[in-house]
């Protein structure tokens, strides 16, 4: 019996020729990524247990990017464990604030993940890295230490979904349109220890940005992994980042799928999740009027620059509505840099909007847009249960840009494609643009 | 090992940030974290749980961060075992990895009530609710998992391990 890809790549990382589902596996790592969150409980276990080395300064990645530029005294301690561990043990990939993004935005930009790779992280939104055909989880801190003392982690073999993508994406549809309908369609735990393996024609008109953010929410369908074929947009993506040699694994043609889902592209709508979970997911058209105070448009899901794209070209020329607090935040310094260079960062501030430098802050309730009890937040983030933005009696609505950002002017959940898109509308970067 | 006490009961998808609220994970100290256990969605938990104690939840239970915070306020808190329908996987393996006992038992979940008088033998894999006479069995875990919880958790098991590579030498 064939494997899939993710089993491919875990077969390969494992030593063997052959995996199997259910099977438990000591996997080499090419990277283990930590925040500043997640790594001081790390770094203080590995101390704890006796252990004083690590197995290869040029294979972890820390990333401050939670609670910073630092939140509180406490905040600011954690990053100083992280800083002093990184010093200490000479971490290659470590970065602080001014040249940190946000990790998941930031690892794939800079070329620290590439096709075929197997990578662990200590937060839940590492599977991001399957959008360039990587294998990559999310750990908790002492698989983190593991990770860090041995360079291997423990799998067991999932087996596999496959979700059959169809048809090109309509007007104002991006990659969060998609992965909310899907985690709609299976529900949270949809994909419980399982990968979602993403395929078929339609894969060819996602652009990268769509294929990180639905690899990126796939953990939310409950999925050990989410994973996208290599093909020329994945190519051209790591052309100028990565200066290794990677392998593009594709499943066998005989690999065995639990379930497969098929999703015409073309008819889905921009979708909204209502509270509490993401998958209570909803599209515009049924939404009805719910009033909105805070708009955030960034994250690990959604602050690419096609999103800063999108977000500007409806908000060019108009104005936040007076009601609403609409906070931006670029995913990386260099995504902040370009949207300014090509005057979303002007568009934004003109509107009435606060820009942020990279920082996870909102989206869990950390800092830099946090609720009172009774308001309501439309959020380009990934999560919206109880309590996730602020006070418990607060509300978080899933969405993508382009309904993140008409919602800031109408006060309320709004149809983007209801706004007559300005003139002088920025369009989106020729690298991220969608082919029509 | 065994564990008995009473349950407490919770529903379907219960995640991390109700365990332990994102507001909180700047908290080092694992006493002042565990205080917050549970808080946004049973705010008398903290109160009312006893060393002993076993929590009880649904289907995909510990969905959403990675934090291993939601595993250690739960085990700090004095629970001695978490019983589930499902668990969400990032939640399993930060638990086992800590040593905080889980168990997957779907039969369990749905019978036992809130102040269920609960035991576990988890040698024989059977849960037994003395409040209802009722006797439910699950599967034990795998040898290699089995490993890490008699050696108290991952890193320890990683130690000892190491340490037995080195006395070959």
């Amino acid at each position: 019996m064939g494997m899939t890809m993710t089993q491919k790549i875990l077969a390969a990382h494992a030593g063997l020729s052959e995996v199997k589902a259910g099977q438990l596996i000591q996997a080499d790592l090419d990277l283990v990524l930590g925040n500043d969150i997640t790594a001081p409980v790390a770094i203080r276990e590995l101390y704890a247990a006796g252990f004083d080395s690590i197995f290869n300064p040029e294979k972890i990645a820390l990333v401050m990017d939670h609670f910073t530029p630092n939140k509180d005294i406490k905040a600011a301690e954690q990053c100083q464990t992280c800083r002093e561990f990184a010093h200490k043990f000479k971490i290659k990939h470590f970065y602080d604030v001014g040249n940190m993004g946000i990790e998941h935005a930031l690892l794939p930009e800079i070329g620290l993940v590439a096709a075929g790779e197997c990578v662990i992280g200590a937060d839940s939104h590492t599977c991001t890295y399957g959008a360039l055909g990587a294998f990559s989880t999310g750990v908790g801190s002492t698989d983190m230490a593991a990770g860090m003392i041995t360079g291997q982690a423990w799998f067991k073999v999932p087996e596999a979904i496959k979700v059959n993508l169809t048809g090109k994406p309509g007007d104002m549809v991006s990659g969060k349109d998609v992965i909310l309908h899907l985690i709609g369609m299976i529900g949270v735990d949809g994909a419980l220890y399982q990968s979602i393996e993403y395929a078929g024609d339609g894969v060819a008109s996602l652009t990268m940005d769509d294929r990180l953010c639905i690899a990126n929410m796939s953990i939310e369908a409950g999925a050990k992994n989410g994973i996208f074929p290599v093909d020329e947009a994945t190519v051209a993506y790591m052309k100028d980042r990565v200066d290794r040699p990677y392998t593009a694994f594709a499943p066998d043609p005989d690999a065995e799928y639990a379930r497969v889902v098929e999703i015409d592209l073309s008819a889905i709508q921009p979708t909204v999740a209502f509270p509490h979970l993401p998958e209570n997911a909803k599209p515009i058209d049924t939404v009805g009027d719910v009033a909105i105070q805070q708009v955030v448009i960034g994250s690990c899901t959604n602050g690419w620059l096609s999103d800063m794209a999108v977000a500007a070209g409806i908000l060019k020329g108009k104005k936040v509505h007076p009601n609403v607090r609409c906070i931006v935040i670029p995913g990386t310094q260099k995504i902040y840099l370009d949207s300014m260079e090509k005057g979303y960062i002007k568009t934004f501030i003109e509107a009435g909007c606060a820009v942020s430098t990279p920082t996870c802050g909102p989206c869990l309730g950390g800092h830099m847009g946090v609720m009172a009890a009774g308001e309501r937040c439309v959020a380009t983030t990934n999560r919206n249960f109880v309590g996730r933005m602020g006070h418990v009696k607060s509300e978080v609505y899933l969405a993508g840009a382009a309904i993140a950002a008409a919602s800031a002017i109408t006060g309320k959940i709004t149809d983007p494609r209801t706004m007559i898109p300005s003139a002088s509308a920025p369009t989106a970067p020729a690298d991220t643009a969608r082919e029509e | 090992m065994n564990a008995k006490g009473f349950a407490h009961k919770y529903g379907d998808n219960v995640d991390t940030d109700v365990i332990i609220p994102a507001r909180y994970l700047n908290i080092s100290d694992k006493k002042e974290l565990a205080a917050h256990c549970m808080e946004d969605i049973d705010p008398g938990f903290i109160n009312a749980v006893k060393t002993g104690d076993l929590m009880v939840g649904g289907q995909n239970f510990g969905c959403g961060s990675s934090r291993e915070h939601a595993p250690m306020v739960i085990l700090e808190s004095g629970v001695s075992c978490v019983i589930a329908a499902s668990f969400a996987r990032i939640f399993y393996r930060n638990a086992i990895n800590i040593g905080l006992p889980i168990l997957e038992c779907p039969q369990a979940s749905e019978s036992i009530q809130a102040g269920d008088e609960v035991s576990v033998d988890f040698d024989a894999g059977i849960i037994e609710n003395h409040t209802r006479g009722q006797r439910y069995q699950t599967a034990p875990f795998p040898p290699f998992i089995q490993e890490i919880i008699s050696a108290g958790g991952l890193l320890a098991s990683i130690k000892q391990k190491q340490g037995a590579a080195k006395d070959e030498l």
